[in-house]
């Protein structure tokens, strides 16, 4: 039985284009002044989140909110977590208290799978430490596929560093099972490995791939991945990956700029760009409550799960 | 005066015979053993006797982290799993870096008697890699210490490095290199390859160990000094150990049983889903093509002798997320199955390859006397039965270690341990602690 939503390699085509459509559907109870659905009264959704993360946690509460869902937040810092309390004895607590559904967001890669060993209710990942963050993904398919139309066969950059990121993993797997085509672009040191053995191609020059693409998603990097020699300086990242005006001239006129935030202006897209009309960046919030809303849903409404995986 | 007949004992495999045991010393094998009298039988039909297993690498764990395993327990373990001897690592709590805790130890294993426990000496003081222990001292006392190790830890400095090497030459130790370069395994979690990538886990490159091992024999040829490589697990390794062996420098190595027959692919795809902390080790496991090596490099000896890296951790070490979770596992009761599965099964190796990979090679390599003898008559009845015939499914339950972090649980493994002999003392009889 499918009950979590884990990574995005959980979901198939179909279960990708369900969540999509039903996201669409939501998103016309958000243009209503009264935004709630009694859809999920009586169910419990935990935010546990041991990182710091405002935007991605109020996304999810406002998400559970407006299907009627009880929402607790279990935040590390303040909570026995910061005493050494161990993510099972974590798990356990919320297991009794009844937990329906637990939003994790964890530093730890794979903090989630474990989870879902320790719970009975359904594990939705909210970003694990360098692994995934399947939501990102799917509220970017859904900012794109609203924006372009469709997503086969949509040539999409994902520029930056790939290696540590998250939404990257997300995305690829996603996009791939969509059917767009995607080229990860980074400086070799921010790649990892074996991403030849990624479905996507694999660039180290941004102005070759900027013409060809219809999608630009610029991940966040941090400045200090410099103090690791992952680049050497600031000025020389923006200078060859980052997305200025003179790059963005460079997108046919169609072309979208997507960033899952939060943005570092300057560093790897400038301000003109991410406020630009042909930015995402806004919608993608906006995009995110309706989309985690269509995941609560699938997972949580019916009997059956109709989404997402088991281990 | 004490006798013990083993009878119709395939000894490494062979024919069966008769080996007449007395005095703790064996005093006659062949099919006319059986003639003499003997107070105490062993009916050994059907079993293939092997010299007492040698262990290079064992964690006991005492002093300091007793919640993990004991003296007492990981020398029981050890005795189930067919060995005679063990080599204590020196990574305890205080270090073993000092004749006294050497000798501590040393005595611990000898009181217990399941199984001969012979220390390692820390190479530097507090494994900080920093100041040289004091060497000479642990070689001198009572544990005779000949092999030192900073395992767990790298001695990545090179002038330290090479001036282990060099100093233990004056009492014919060795220095067993954990080799793994510090910057380039900076918060390393598995092997740096698809596996890593996919799941997201910081990368243990396969070169981090590889050029240290080149480093090393490098160094040791260079002060004609004697290294042995800890735990190699990757194809690269072999390559170099192999080139350096051609050389005729003085160079062996081990592997464990888990880098013989896991991959990563484990921690990517298990019954208890990915993730799961069980598999974490350290060096990792890594891919297919590195076990194919090793097991390659095992056959034609490149790789001399098999070491468990028994590596004991409370269970509450290994319920976390990955990141959090204890690097090790534990491996005495099962290392013989593994290299029955991994290596005879596969018809890489037969029992005599077995004996020297698991026997005589080690005990040589630590320059332990009394161990690692074919069984013939007038060596010391070191001696281990062990039933080739049966499969069982491992069950952490029945284990004696004191801790249940073994990776092979719910696998079916072949062979079983029926009897260990120390010296004549069966300290195992039907499979069970004497």
């Amino acid at each position: 039985m499918k009950r979590h939503l884990i990574s995005a390699g959980d979901l198939t085509r179909d279960d990708a284009l369900l969540v999509l459509d039903t996201a669409e559907e939501l998103a016309r109870v958000s243009e209503r002044s009264i935004k709630k659905l009694p859809t999920l009264r009586g169910r419990t959704v935990v935010n546990l989140f041991y990182e710091d993360s405002t935007r991605t946690r109020i996304s999810f509460e406002a998400a559970a909110k407006r299907l009627s869902a009880d929402v607790i937040n279990f935040s590390a810092k303040g909570s026995s977590v910061s005493k050494g309390e161990s993510l099972k004895d974590t798990a356990l607590t919320l297991e009794a208290m009844g937990a329906d559904a637990v939003v994790i967001r964890h530093a730890a890669s794979g903090a989630p799978h474990r989870l879902a060993t320790w719970v009975r209710g359904s594990v939705v990942n909210a970003g694990d430490g360098t692994h995934e963050h399947p939501t990102q993904a799917l509220l970017d398919a859904f900012s794109m596929r609203r924006r372009m139309g469709r997503i086969e066969g949509l040539k999409v950059a994902i520029v930056g560093d790939v290696l540590h990121s998250r939404v990257a993993r997300s995305n690829v797997l996603l996009l791939h099972a969509l059917g767009a085509e995607v080229t990860l672009v980074a400086p070799p040191t921010l790649l990892p490995v074996a991403v030849d053995s990624w479905p996507c191609q694999v660039s180290y020059d941004l102005d070759a791939v900027l013409p060809k693409s219809d999608v630009v998603m610029m991940l966040r990097v941090q400045l200090e991945r410099m103090n690791d020699a992952y680049f050497p300086s600031a000025r020389e990242y923006s200078r060859r990956y980052g997305l200025d005006r003179e790059r963005f001239g460079r997108l046919h006129d169609d072309a979208i700029v997507m960033h899952p935030g939060p943005m570092n202006r300057g560093m790897e897209i400038s301000a003109e760009v991410a406020d630009s009309p042909r930015s995402t960046i806004v919608e993608q919030v906006a995009n995110g409550v309706t989309v985690r809303m269509a995941v609560l849903y699938l997972l949580l409404s019916g009997s059956e799960p109709a989404i997402g995986g088991d281990l | 005066m004490s006798t013990i007949l083993i009878k119709s004992a395939r000894v490494l495999g062979g024919e069966p015979a008769d080996i007449l045991v007395r005095d703790g010393v064996i005093a006659e094998v062949g099919p006319a053993a059986g003639k003499a009298g003997a107070a105490e039988t062993i009916d050994a039909t059907g079993l293939i006797a092997l010299p007492g297993l040698v262990d290079l690498h064992t964690h006991l764990r005492e002093p300091g982290r007793e919640d993990a395993e004991t003296v007492e327990t990981g020398t029981q373990a050890a005795a189930r799993g067919g060995y005679t001897a063990v080599h204590a690592m020196a990574n305890t709590s205080p270090v073993a870096d000092t004749a006294g805790v050497v000798e501590q130890v040393w005595r611990l294993g000898q009181e217990y008697g399941h199984c001969d426990v012979q220390p390692v000496g820390a190479v530097t003081s507090g494994l900080e890699g920093r100041q040289l222990a004091e060497l000479g001292a642990m070689a001198d006392s009572a544990a005779r210490v000949r092999v030192f190790s900073d395992d767990g830890k790298c001695v990545s400095d090179a002038v330290l490095m090479r001036r282990a090497l060099e100093y233990v030459k004056a009492f014919d130790g060795v220095v067993a290199q954990h080799a793994q370069e510090p910057r380039l395994t900076e918060g390393a979690q598995v092997n740096e390859g698809e596996v890593s990538g996919r799941l997201g886990l910081t990368g243990w490159p396969a070169v981090a160990e590889e050029a240290i091992i080149a480093r090393d024999c490098l160094l040791a040829a260079h002060v004609g000094s004697r290294l042995h490589v800890c735990h190699v697990s990757t194809a690269g390794s072999v390559e170099i150990i192999r080139w350096a062996k051609s050389k005729g420098w003085d160079v062996t190595a081990e592997v464990t049983p888990h880098h013989l027959l896991l991959t990563d692919a484990c921690v990517e795809r298990s019954p208890a889903g990915p993730y799961n902390p069980i598999y974490k080790v350290n060096p990792p496991l890594r891919t297919n093509e590195d076990v194919l090596a090793l097991r390659e490099a095992l056959a034609d000896g490149t790789i001399d002798c098999v070491a468990t890296d028994h590596a004991p951790h409370p269970v509450e070490d290994k319920e976390t997320e990955w990141a959090a979770a204890a690097m090790g596992m534990i491996g005495l009761e099962t290392a013989l199955s593994v290299v029955q599965e991994a290596m005879v099964d596969t018809g890489l190796l037969d029992w005599a390859g077995v004996a020297d990979r698991m026997s005589y090679r080690p005990a040589r390599i630590g320059r332990l006397s009394g161990h690692g003898s074919p069984l013939e008559a007038g060596a010391a009845a070191n001696i281990t039965l062990y039933d080739p015939s049966v499969r069982t499914e491992v069950n952490p339950a029945a284990m004696v270690s004191k801790s249940r972090n073994t990776p092979y649980e719910g696998m079916t493994l072949p062979g079983r341990v029926v009897a260990t002999l120390l010296r004549g003392r069966p300290t195992v009889l039907e499979g069970k602690l004497v």
